[in-house]
C-alpha cells in the first residue's frame, strides 16, 4: 500500500514506518512512539541515553535483516517523539532499572512479541543484561551493544543540565569523541542530531540508571544462556565502555559471546552503518540458527 | 621557541581562517593554558579569534582554565587517524595522559569549540 502510493507520488518509501500507541508503565499512561519493518523473529532495539531510535534507520531498512527479522525500534518516554507521562513538569526525570525494564517488557507485551530478540546500545547495551537475568524465559536473545556490567565515570553529568550552559550543545560535545574518528562525517553529525535535541535533563535522567542504578557486576554470572543467548558487541574506539568493560563481563557469563569491532565506537549502528552491518549480520544468522 | 611552538601557530592561523569556527566561539574571550609535557603556551582567545600565543609556563599570568597533555599523548593525539584512546580530549583524561583544571565552566560551554581548536588540521 504504502510502497504503491509512493510510486504514484514519484517519492521513494523507505521500508520503515512509525505508529503511535498508549501503553501503560507502573501506573502511568506512556504514549510511546515506535518504527517497524520486516517479517519473523521479533527484534526489539533499544536507542543509548540521550537520543532516540533514529539509530535504527538503518537497521530497520536492510532487506537482508528485515527478510528474516521485524525490527522494531521504540522512543523511551521523554525521548523523540514519545511524550513524557502527564506531570512531567512537576518532576525530575531519573530512570532506573525497574522503570527501564518495565518499560521495555510493556512494549513487548503491547506488541504481543514472542520470544524477542532484544538489541540495545549503551544504557540499552546494560539493561539487556538484566533483561537476560530477570526475563531470559520470555526471550529469544540478547544483543548488548557497547554494553557492560558496569563502567568508571569519566565526567560530572551535573554539567548536562543547567541555565547557563546549554544542554544540546555540552551533551553533543561530550559524546563526540565516542565516534571513531573514521566513522563517517554524515552519520557522525546524524548520531549527534540526537543529543543535540534531546529534552532538558532527559541525557542527565537517563544517567542516573546508567551511573546509579545499574551496577550489575555482583549478578550477571547468574545470567543462564542456555535459556537467553548473550552476545556482546563493542567498538574499539568506545572509551566510555571499553572493550575491556565489555571483555570483563563476558567472561563472567558462561557462553556469553564477545566481539570488539574495529572502526567504531559507542554507536556503531548509527555512526557507521556499513562497518556494523558487518558485525550484526553473521550475529543475526547465529541467533536464528543459520551458522 | 618550544617544541610545539610552531604546530600551536599553524593551528592558529587555521582556526582563525575557518569562518565556522570562528563564528562558534564568538563568545570566547579568554586566556587558557595549554601545557604539553614542560611546553607551556597561554593562548588568548579573542570572540573566537586566537589573537595570541605566549610561551611561558613560568610567567603569572592568569588562566581561565588549564589542559595538561603528556608529550606522547599529544603526539598521538595529532595524527590524522589516531589509535584509540588518543583521539579525544577526555580519552586521554581517562586513560590518565591528559588532566584539566580550573575555571572549566567557559570550557564545557564551548566544548565544541574548544574540541575542534584542539584537533584543528589533524
Amino acid at each position: 500500500m504504502a510502497a504503491k502510493l509512493g510510486a504514484e507520488l514519484g517519492v521513494e518509501f523507505e521500508a520503515a514506518i512509525g505508529r503511535y500507541m498508549t501503553v501503560e508503565i507502573q501506573g502511568r499512561a506512556n504514549r510511546i512512539y515506535f518504527e517497524t519493518a520486516g517479517q519473523g523473529i521479533p527484534l526489539v532495539c533499544l536507542h543509548t541515553a540521550g537520543a532516540d531510535a533514529t539509530q535504527y534507520r538503518h537497521l530497520l531498512n536492510d532487506a537482508e535483516i528485515t527478510r528474516n527479522y521485524q525490527v522494531i525500534a521504540f522512543d523511551l518516554p521523554w525521548h523523540g517523539k514519545s511524550l513524557p507521562p502527564v506531570g512531567y513538569h512537576l518532576e525530575d526525570y531519573n530512570l532506573t532499572t525497574d522503570l527501564y525494564l518495565d518499560t521495555v517488557m510493556a512494549v513487548c507485551q503491547a506488541l504481543k512479541l514472542e520470544q524477542p530478540v532484544i538489541m540495545g546500545c549503551s544504557m540499552g547495551g546494560r539493561i539487556v543484561l538484566q533483561l537476560a537475568l530477570s526475563r531470559g524465559a520470555e526471550l529469544g536473545a540478547v544483543i548488548g551493544l557497547e554494553g557492560a556490567d558496569h563502567q568508571e565515570p569519566w565526567y560530572d553529568t551535573e554539567w548536562l543540565h543547567r541555565p547557563d550552559v546549554h544542554g544540546g550543545e555540552i551533551s553533543a560535545a561530550l559524546v563526540s569523541g565516542l565516534v571513531a574518528p573514521q566513522s563517517p562525517d554524515e552519520f557522525r553529525w546524524e548520531t549527534l542530531w540526537g543529543y543535540l535535541q534531546g529534552g532538558p535533563g532527559v541525557f542527565k535522567g537517563d544517567l542516573h540508571f546508567y551511573r546509579v542504578d545499574s551496577d550489575y557486576r555482583d549478578r550477571v554470572g547468574d545470567i543462564d544462556t542456555n535459556q537467553c543467548p548473550v552476545y556482546l558487541m563493542t567498538g574499539e574506539y568506545d572509551f566510555s565502555c571499553t572493550p575491556e568493560d565489555t571483555l570483563r563481563t563476558a567472561a563472567r557469563i558462561d557462553g556469553a559471546q564477545a566481539t570488539i569491532m574495529e572502526g567504531l565506537g559507542h554507536f556503531p549502528m548509527c555512526e557507521d552503518p556499513a562497518q556494523f552491518r558487518r558485525y550484526i549480520l553473521p550475529v543475526l544468522d547465529q541467533i536464528r540458527g543459520k551458522t | 621557541m618550544a617544541p610545539n611552538t610552531d604546530i600551536l601557530h599553524s593551528i592558529a592561523a587555521a582556526v582563525n581562517n575557518d569562518a565556522a569556527m570562528v563564528h562558534r566561539g564568538r563568545y570566547v574571550d579568554l586566556n587558557f593554558l595549554l601545557s604539553i609535557g614542560s611546553d607551556s603556551h597561554f593562548l588568548t582567545i579573542s570572540q573566537g579569534r586566537i589573537a595570541a600565543i605566549t610561551l611561558g609556563g613560568g610567567l603569572m599570568r592568569p588562566w581561565r582554565f588549564a589542559i595538561h597533555i603528556t608529550p606522547e599523548a599529544w603526539k598521538k593525539f595529532r595524527q590524522p587517524l589516531p589509535r584509540p584512546g588518543y583521539h579525544d580530549l577526555f580519552a586521554m583524561c581517562k586513560l590518565g595522559e591528559a588532566r584539566i583544571e580550573g575555571e572549566i565552566h567557559a570550557l564545557m560551554a564551548n566544548l565544541r569549540y574548544f574540541k575542534e581548536l584542539l584537533a584543528h588540521g589533524r
